[in-house]
C-alpha cells in the first residue's frame, strides 16, 4: 500500500461495510432472518464468505456474524502525521469490503436484482440456471448480465484452468477509454485464452457497455463473463477464485489462508482497473491483493512496487496516454502485456498465421446462420477430417494444397463438400497418435474468431462468419492453422506437417472412403485396447497443479474423469513431455484382477498422491475408489437403499435421489479425497465393460442423469446389449422420473431393475 | 563553554541535554558527564588485562611473558573477565525472567492485585511451543502450567532449556554439536562462577564455550521468558504514538518518573496514575493530575504497551532531576547510578527504591511486591503527590520529539499481510531483491565517555541512507527516537530509494523500535522467522542481518552480544573493548579479542568486533551485508533500480487545479 492508497481504500471499506449493513438490516425487517440467500447452483452458499469465515450461509439471518466480523476488520484511516503502520490494516479493510460486497450481493438476489437486469442484452451461451427464472421455460439468457459463475461452468473450465491451457482471469472493472480500446483488450486478453470478468463503471459507463455497443459476444462461450456494472459485482471473480481453491484444492471452508495463499501461487489472476478509481475500487483492490491479485490501473495512481503479498508487483500504474504506441490500439496491447508481466501469467501463444484474431477463447464462439459466410457439413454438404501418419520423406512440411475450388464463388450463406487431410511425419510419431492428434483438428479450427467448429471424423461441421470472410479468412488458413498449431503443441512426435484441404467432388469421395477405412479400423483397435493386454497404464497428475494430492490412474478401459485424457493420449503426452504430467505406470505384479489392484498402481497412488492415498482399485467404487480433483464429468455415487448407484452428470442441476445436487455432491468427490461410494469419472467410463466392474458393472446403475441418456443414446444402447438386458437403460430411472429414494425404489421395482435381485453391494 | 574538558556540544548529541548539561555548571552538580571526565578509566583494567579474583592479586600483566601469582596467562584473565561480565548480565536478565514467571504464576493463582493476563492469544500460542495443552482451558490453567514450566527452567540441572526448540532446526542441531545447549538458566550462570574462582578452568577458548552456553541461558532462556511473559500480563506491542525527550515532563502536573527495567511495578503506576481517587489526589494537591514518564528500559515497556513518553534514556536519568520538575524517580532494577540520590538533594525530588534486590543509602523505599501491586503503585503516586507542593523553580526544555513505537514481532508479521496473510516475505522478498540491503539492530545503552547518542544516531542515520531497515531497543532506540527517526515521515526522506518503498508500502518508519533490552530476544525471533520464510538461507547466520551496540556500557550488552554471536550474528561493539590488551605493548595480549571474532566465526557463524570509529562500523556493517547477500547469490546491492512507486507523483498532481488534474490523473475518460 501507500498511505494515499491506505487512506482510500480504508475510507472505501468502512463506506461499504456500513451501507451493508444498513442494507441487511432493512432487508431483515422487510423479508425476515429466515428468508433464504443463496447464489444460484453452487454447492459452496456464498463462496467467499464460506471460504474466509468457514460460515455456511443459507439465510439472511446469518449475515449479522458475517458484518460484525468485518467491521473488526475495520480500521480508522491513517494520521496525516505520524501515521502508525497502514498495510496488514488496509489488506484487513479490504477483506471486510469483500465480506461486505457478498452480503449486498446476496441481499440482492433476495430482492431480485441479480443477476443485474440489462435490457436487450443476451447472453452468449452460459448454464441458464444463473437467472432466477432458471426453472422456467423460455430463453432465460436473455435481459440481464451474468451475475456469479455457478459451480457446472466452474467444473467444465476446469481442466483448461489446471492443464494450463487457461492461464488465469482478469477482473476488469471500470471503463475503458474508448469502445475500440475495450474490444481490443478483452481481445488481447481472449488471444492468451485468459477469462474476462467485467465489472464495474466510471461515472455510470461501464466497459460492459462499451462492449455490447460494439457487438461483442459476452458469456461463458467467449470467456467473458459480464458480472454488473457496479464495483461490488467483481466480488464473483473473488468467489470464483475462493471456489476454485474449495473445489480443486481439497480445501475446506474457513481455511483462509491456505485458500487465498492456493490462489496466489496457483491462479493467475489480475485485477484490470480502467479509469478513475475510486475509495471502493481501491477497497476492493486491497481484498484482491489479499489473493495475492495484482492490481493494473490505466490511470495516474500511487505504484505499490515491492512484493510479498502478490509474487510481483503489488499496484502498478500504466496511465493510458504514456503507454508507447502509434495509437490506442498498440497502447491496449501494451497494456495487456504488462497485465501478464505483472502477475506472472504463464501464456502460450501459437503464431498462427491467419487474418483473423486466434486463441482458445475463441473455441465457443458461435457462428449463427444469419452471421455466416459459408457453412462445409451440416444438414446441406459433407465435411470430413483425417489425419494420418507417413514416412518422413513422404511430407513436406508446411505445405498447404487447396484441391478443388475456392470459396470465393459460393453464394453467401451456402455449404460446400470438404475435406481436411494432415499427413504428419516425426521419429518420434506412432499410429496409435493419429487419432490423438486428429481430434486436436477441432480445436486448433475453432480458435480461429469467427470460425466454428463441431465434431469430428466425417460428422465435422465447419461455418465461417462473414466477419472472418471479410477479414480474408479462406480455405487455406485451416491448413495453415493445423500446420502452426501441430507444430507448436506437438514439436516433440511430429516435424512435418502437410495440409491437404479437398473441395473437387471426386476427390473428397476417394479421401473419404480412405478415412472411414482408417476410423475403422481405429475403432476396432481401439477395442481390442483392453487392460489386460498392456503392460503399463498411465499417471495424470495434470491437476496438481490445482488438486495437489490427486492422481489419475488412466488404463486403456477407464479414461481420465475430466474426459479430456484417454490412455492413448497419456501414452502421446508422454512422447511428447517424457518428465510430464503423464507417467507410464508399470503395473508389476497383479494382486487382485477383480477389484484391479497391481503393485506398481499402488505404489504409485502412494508415490502421487503424497502419502494421502494409500491404495487404489481400478474397478470398484466400495473400496479404495480412484480420487477426483474436481472436473469430472460425471459423478457416481452410492445408492444403499437401491442396493446401486447412481451417475450424475454436471450438466445437470437438479436434485438427485441421493438428496443432493450435482453441485454439493461435487464437495465430496472432489479435491483429492478418497471416499469409498463416491467416485468422480468420464462419461466414457460408464460404457466401458471395466465399469465398477468388482461391484457388479453397468447393471448396478440404477439412475442416470437424463442428458447422459440423450447424449449418449447409442453407446450406452450397446452396452445394454453387451450386459445381455437390451432394456437395461429404460429400467434406469432419471430426473424427469425419480427425485428421491422413495420414488426410485417405486420405480426399480415396477421396472424390474436387475440391480435389486443382485448380491448386497456391501 | 562547559566548565568540564568536553563542549556540552561533544558531550551529547541531545540539544535537551545541552541545555540541562549547562544547568547542571550552573548549579554547580556533577553528572555522569562531568565525572566521566574527571575520572580517566583505568587502562591496564580496561584492557582486560588486571586480575583481581584472588587474595594473591590483584595482579596487573603489563610486560610480554608476565603472568599472575598463580601462573594465568593474559589470555585466560581476559576470558575470566569476560565471562564473569556476560555472567552478571546474563543473571540481570535472567533474574528479570524469573520473577516474571512468579508474578504470571501468582496472578493464575489469582493472588496478585490488579494484574490480569491481557493477551490470551500469546499465552495460547507460546503454550503450543512447548505442549502445554491449550484446547477446552481456561486462561488461568494454561498460564499455571507455563509458569511452572517457566520457573523450573532456572533450576533445571540436565537436559536442555526449552526456548532453544524455538529456534531454527539448523542453529539447535550446531548448539547441540558444540555442547552449548544450556541446561539451566542458573546452572550456568553458578558454573561460569565456579570455572572462574582461582585455579579452574584455565584454557580461554573452553572458558569462552561456556561464555556462549552462559549466554544463550540469557537470549534464548531468561530473557525470551521475560519478554514473553510480559506480553501475555500486559498485552503484546502494537504500534501507536508516544513521545520522547525531557520536554514530556509537565509543569502544572506532578511528574513521576519510572526508571529501571521491570515492567510489573511501572505497568501498575500506569494503572494508578489513571485512577479517579488519584487525579482528585493531584488535583487537592493544586496539580492537573499525575504526568508519568520513564527512564532507560522500564520507559521502552510502558512506551511500547501504552505510549507513556519517555523522558530519556540512560544519561537522562540524572537531567531529568535537574528540571527541578520530577516530584518523584520511581526506581526497581539495573542501571541506576547512585548518583541520584545525591542529586536529588538539591531539589526536592523523592528517590524512591522499590526493588526486594535494590536499595540505595539516602532513598525512600516503598517495597514493592505483586500481591498488593495496586496500593503500593498508589502509595507511591500519593508520596510524589505530597511532595508537589515543595517543587520550586522548574526548568523544562521545551524538547521532545513524537515517535510510532510497538514493533513486536508478532505486530511486524501482521502488518506485511493483515490477518489473513501475515507472514515475513514481504520483508524476506524486500530483501531478497535489494530493495532493502540488509537489516541491523542497533542496541544497547549510553556511555558518557562517548558524545551521548551520537554513535547510535550517525550510524543508524547513514545505514539508513544504505537503504538498510533498522530494529532498536533499549537507550538506543529512545535515542533514535529523540530525533524523529522513528516516524512514518522518517521513512520517506531520511532513506534510500528502496528502502523508501518498502516504507511507504508498510507504513513504517525506517527504524522499529522493538523494546526494552531484555527484549533483544524479539530480533531473535523475527531472525527465525524470517530464515523460516524462505529464501534467506537456512540459519540465522546466513542473514545479511549485522548488531550493534555504539555505546555500550552495561553487562547485559555483553551478554547479549554474546548469545547473538552464537545465534549466528555480527555484533559490532562501539567504544573500547574490556578485552582489548594492548597489543603494541605486550605481546599475545589481544588473542581473546581476536578469538571472539575469528575463532567464534568459525565455531557459530557469528563474531564479536569492537569498533570505535562510527565510519569504520558502518564500513564494517556493509561489507558484511554484502558479503552475506553474495553467499545467498542475491543480487549486488543496487540503489538505482528502485524508488518507483509510492504517492509522490499523486500528490503532485492533485495540487493541479480540477480540470488540468483530471486531464493528468485519467487522460481523457469514457466517450
Amino acid at each position: 500500500m501507500s498511505r494515499y492508497i491506505a487512506t482510500r481504500a480504508i475510507r472505501g471499506a468502512n463506506a461499504l461495510v456500513t451501507e451493508a449493513e444498513l442494507m441487511l438490516q432493512k432487508a431483515l425487517e422487510e423479508k425476515g432472518p429466515d428468508t433464504k440467500v443463496a447464489f444460484p447452483n453452487t454447492a459452496y452458499y456464498l463462496p467467499l464468505i464460506l471460504g474466509m469465515t468457514g460460515v455456511e450461509v443459507t439465510t439472511l439471518g446469518q449475515l449479522p456474524e458475517i458484518l460484525q466480523h468485518a467491521r473488526r476488520l475495520l480500521h480508522p484511516v491513517p494520521s496525516k502525521n505520524n501515521w502508525t503502520p497502514y498495510l496488514g490494516e488496509t489488506l484487513d479493510c479490504g477483506m471486510a469490503t469483500l465480506l461486505a460486497a457478498e452480503t449486498i450481493e446476496a441481499i440482492r438476489f433476495v430482492y431480485g436484482l441479480q443477476p443485474e437486469p440489462y435490457p436487450g442484452f443476451h447472453l452468449a451461451g452460459g448454464t441458464s440456471f444463473t437467472s432466477p427464472d432458471a426453472n422456467k421455460e423460455g430463453d432465460s439468457l436473455d435481459g440481464h448480465l451474468n451475475g456469479p459463475i455457478d459451480d457446472i461452468q466452474l467444473r467444465s473450465w476446469g481442466i483448461q484452468l489446471v492443464d494450463g491451457r487457461m492461464p488465469g482471469f482478469a477482473a476488469i472493472v471500470g471503463c475503458a477509454k474508448s469502445n475500440e480500446v475495450a474490444v481490443k483488450i478483452v481481445r488481447e486478453l481472449q488471444k492468451r485464452n485468459i477469462l474476462c470478468f467485467l465489472s464495474g463503471n466510471v461515472n455510470g459507463r461501464s466497459i460492459i457497455d462499451q462492449l455490447v455497443e460494439e457487438g461483442v459476444e459476452l458469456g461463458y462461450d467467449t470467456y467473458t463473463v459480464p458480472f454488473g456494472t457496479d464495483t461490488i459485482s467483481a466480488i464473483y471473480a473473488l468467489g470464483f477464485a475462493t471456489r476454485s481453491a474449495l473445489t480443486f484444492g481439497g480445501l475446506k471452508g474457513g481455511q483462509a489462508r491456505e485458500i487465498l495463499l492456493y490462489n496466489k501461487e496457483r491462479v493467475f489472476a489480475f485485477v484490470l482497473a480502467l479509469g478513475e478509481v475510486d475509495d471502493l475500487k481501491y477497497a476492493a483492490a486491497a481484498g484482491a491483493i489479499n489473493f495475492g491479485f495484482p492490481v493494473i490501473a490505466d490511470t495516474v495512481i500511487p505504484e505499490i512496487l515491492p512484493t510479498g503479498i502478490t509474487r510481483y508487483e503489488h499496484v502498478v500504474s500504466m496511465p493510458f496516454n504514456e503507454i508507447e504506441g502509434k495509437d490506442d490500439l498498440e497502447r491496449a496491447e501494451r497494456l495487456v502485456q504488462k497485465c501478464i508481466e505483472v502477475r506472472g501469467v504463464k501464456v502460450k501463444v501459437a503464431d498462427v498465421p491467419v487474418p483473423v484474431p486466434y486463441g482458445s477463447a475463441f473455441e465457443g464462439e458461435v457462428v449463427r446462420k444469419a452471421d455466416m459466410r459459408i457453412e462445409f457439413g451440416g444438414k446441406h454438404s459433407r465435411c470430413f477430417e483425417y489425419l494420418y501418419m507417413a514416412p518422413l520423406d513422404e511430407v513436406v512440411d508446411g505445405k498447404v494444397e487447396v484441391v478443388g475450388p475456392g470459396m470465393e464463388n459460393v453464394p453467401p450463406q451456402g455449404s460446400m463438400d470438404m475435406g481436411i487431410v494432415v499427413k504428419v511425419a516425426g521419429r518420434q510419431m506412432q499410429q496409435d497418435f493419429e487419432p490423438v492428434l486428429e481430434r486436436q483438428i477441432h480445436y486448433f479450427i475453432n480458435g480461429a474468431s469467427g470460425v466454428q467448429h463441431i465434431g469430428q471424423r466425417d460428422i465435422a461441421w465447419i461455418r465461417i462468419s462473414n466477419a472472418a470472410a471479410d477479414k480474408g479468412f479462406n480455405l487455406e488458413h485451416f491448413g495453415k492453422i493445423l500446420h502452426a498449431r501441430f507444430k507448436t503443441d506437438f514439436g516433440a512426435i511430429v516435424d512435418k506437417v502437410q495440409v491437404t484441404i479437398f473441395t473437387d467432388p471426386a476427390k473428397v469421395q476417394e479421401w473419404l472412403q480412405i478415412a472411414r477405412e482408417a476410423y475403422d479400423y481405429r475403432n476396432k483397435r481401439l477395442a481390442d485396447l483392453t487392460d489386460d493386454k498392456v503392460d503399463e497404464f498411465y499417471s495424470c497428475t495434470l491437476c496438481q497443479s490445482f488438486a495437489p494430492n490427486h492422481v489419475c490412474v488412466v488404463s486403456p478401459e477407464r479414461l481420465g474423469l475430466c474426459g479430456a485424457y484417454n490412455w492413448l493420449d497419456c501414452k502421446a503426452s508422454y512422447n511428447i513431455n517424457p518428465t510430464g504430467p503423464n507417467q507410464p505406470i508399470k503395473l508389476g505384479k497383479i494382486i487382485d484382477p477383480v477389484k484391479g489392484y497391481w503393485t506398481g498402481t499402488n505404489e504409485y497412488a502412494k508415490i502421487g498422491s503424497h502419502g494421502q492415498v494409500q491404495e487404489v482399485s481400478m474397478y470398484s467404487i466400495m473400496e479404495n475408489p480412484m480420487t477426483a480433483c474436481g472436473c469430472f464429468e460425471c459423478i457416481v455415487m452410492l445408492i444403499p437403499e437401491a442396493n446401486g448407484v447412481m451417475v450424475v452428470s454436471r450438466e445437470d442441476t437438479s436434485m438427485t435421489p441421493a438428496g443432493m445436487t450435482f453441485s454439493t455432491l461435487a464437495g465430496i468427490a472432489g479435491g483429492g479425497l478418497q471416499t469409498p461410494g463416491v467416485m468422480g469419472v468420464g462419461k466414457f467410463y460408464l460404457i466401458s465393460p471395466k465399469f465398477i466392474s468388482a461391484d457388479g458393472g453397468f447393471k448396478r446403475v440404477v439412475w442416470m442423469s437424463s442428458v447422459l441418456k440423450e447424449t449418449m443414446a447409442e453407446e450406452l444402447k450397446a452396452v445394454a446389449i453387451r450386459e445381455g438386458d437390451p432394456d437395461l437403460i429404460e429400467k434406469i430411472a432419471d430426473d424427469r422420473n425419480v427425485t428421491t429414494v422413495e420414488e426410485l425404489l417405486a420405480w426399480l421395482e415396477e421396472h424390474n431393475h436387475p440391480a435389486l435381485v443382485m448380491d448386497p453391494i456391501f | 563553554m562547559a566548565k568540564g574538558k568536553r563542549s556540552y556540544e561533544e558531550r551529547t548529541a541531545d540539544p535537551a541535554a545541552q541545555e540541562m548539561l549547562i544547568r547542571a555548571d550552573e548549579l554547580g552538580v556533577s553528572t555522569a558527564f562531568s565525572r566521566a571526565e574527571d575520572m580517566p578509566p583505568c587502562n591496564i583494567g580496561g584492557a582486560g588485562m588486571c586480575c583481581k579474583i584472588c587474595g594473591m592479586g590483584p595482579c596487573r600483566l603489563t610486560k610480554d611473558g608476565q603472568t599472575g601469582v598463580c601462573g594465568a596467562t593474559i589470555d585466560t584473565i581476559q576470558a575470566r573477565n569476560f565471562i564473569r561480565a556476560v555472567a552478571a548480565g546474563a543473571a540481570a536478565h535472567s533474574d528479570h525472567g524469573r520473577d516474571m514467571a512468579f508474578t504470571l504464576k501468582a496472578v493464575a493463582n489469582g493472588e496478585t492485585e490488579g494484574y490480569m493476563i491481557r493477551d490470551v492469544a500469546k499465552l495460547r500460542r507460546v503454550a503450543q511451543y512447548y505442549s502445554i495443552p491449550i484446547e477446552g482451558r481456561s486462561p488461568n490453567e494454561i498460564a499455571n502450567d507455563l509458569a511452572d514450566l517457566y520457573i523450573s527452567q532456572y533450576g533445571q540441572q540436565t537436559g536442555e532449556i526449552v526456548p532453544i526448540k524455538r529456534a531454527p532446526a539448523k542453529r539447535q542441531a550446531l548448539w547441540r554439536e558444540k555442547k552449548v545447549v544450556p541446561r539451566g538458566v542458573d546452572r550456568e550462570v553458578v558454573e561460569a562462577l565456579h570455572r572462574t574462582h582461582i585455579g579452574d578452568d584455565q584454557d580461554p577458548e573452553h572458558i569462552l564455550v561456556h561464555a556462549i552456553r552462559t549466554a544463550l541461558a540469557d537470549g534464548w532462556g531468561g530473557s525470551m521468558m521475560a519478554t514473553d511473559i510480559s506480553d501475555i500480563l500486559f498485552g503484546t506491542p502494537a504500534p501507536l504514538l508516544g513521545q520522547a525527550n525531557l520536554g514530556v515532563l509537565k509543569e502544572d502536573m506532578v511528574n513521576v518518573v519510572v526508571h529501571g527495567h521491570e515492567p510489573t511495578l511501572s505497568q501498575m503506576v500506569v494503572a494508578a496514575s489513571q485512577d479517579p481517587e488519584i487525579i482528585e489526589y493531584a488535583q487537592k494537591a493544586g496539580a492537573k493530575g499525575v504526568n508519568l514518564s520513564g527512564i532507560c528500559c522500564t520507559a521502552n515497556e510502558i512506551l511500547m504497551r501504552q505510549g507513556i513518553p519517555a523522558a530519556g534514556n540512560f544519561l537522562h536519568q540524572e537531567l531529568a532531576i535537574l528540571t527541578g520538575a520530577v516530584e518523584a524517580m520511581v526506581v526497581d532494577v539495573q542501571c541506576i547510578m547512585q548518583a541520584l540520590v545525591e542529586l536529588a538533594g538539591n531539589f526536592h525530588t523523592k528517590i524512591i527504591t522499590t526493588s526486594p534486590k535494590v536499595k540505595i543509602k539516602g532513598a525512600v523505599h516503598i517495597e514493592f511486591d505483586e500481591h498488593h501491586a495496586l496500593t503500593v503503585a498508589k502509595s507511591i503516586l500519593k508520596t510524589a503527590i505530597d511532595n508537589y507542593k515543595n517543587r520550586g523553580k522548574a526548568y523544562i526544555p521545551q524538547v521532545r520529539e513524537d515517535l510510532i513505537p510497538g514493533f513486536s514481532h508478532e505486530y511486524i508479521n501482521y502488518m506485511l499481510g493483515g490477518s489473513y496473510r501475515a507472514s515475513f516475505r514481504p520483508l524476506n522478498d524486500a530483501i531478497m531483491t535489494g530493495r532493502v540491503r540488509g537489516v541491523a539492530a542497533i542496541v544497547g545503552c549510553n556511555n558518557p565517555r562517548s558524545k551521548q547518542d551520537y554513535l547510535h544516531t550517525y550510524v543508524t542515520q547513514e545505514l539508513l541512507k544504505q537503504d538498510v531497515l533498522i530494529v532498536e531497543t533499549g537507550c538506543g532506540a529512545i535515542a533514535s527516537a529523540k530525533l524523529g527517526l522513528m516516524l512514518g515521515e522518517a521513512g520517506l526522506e531520511k532513506v534510500g530509494p528502496g528502502l523508501r518503498e518498502i516504507c511507504e508500502t508498510v507504513g513504517i518508519p525506517p527504524v522499529l523500535h522493538m523494546g526494552s533490552c531484555v527484549d533483544n530476544t524479539r530480533i531473535l525471533t523475527v531472525l527465525t522467522q524470517m530464515v523460516e520464510e524462505g529464501g534467506l538461507g537456512d540459519d540465522i547466520d546466513q542473514v545479511p542481518a549485522v548488531g550493534l551496540a555504539p555505546e555500550w556500557m552495561s553487562e547485559k550488552a555483553l551478554a547479549i552480544g554474546t548469545y547473538c554471536v552464537a545465534s549466528g550474528a555480527y555484533v559490532i561493539f562501539g567504544g573500547s573493548s574490556p578485552i582489548s590488551g594492548m597489543p603494541d605493548r605486550v605481546s599475545d595480549s589481544d588473542l581473546v579479542l581476536r578469538y571472539l571474532s575469528e575463532g567464534w566465526e568459525r565455531l557459530y557463524g557469528g563474531k564479536m568486533e569492537f569498533i570505535a570509529d562510527p565510519d569504520e562500523m558502518i564500513r564494517k556493517t556493509l561489507e558484511h551485508i554484502d558479503k552475506k547477500r553474495a553467499a545467498l547469490g542475491l543480487p549486488a546491492y543496487d540503489p538505482m533500480k528502485f524508488g518507483r512507486s509510492g504517492d509522490a507523483r499523486m500528490l503532485e498532481l492533485e495540487k493541479l487545479p480540477a480540470m488540468e488534474r483530471r486531464q493528468a490523473l485519467y487522460g481523457v475518460v469514457g466517450d
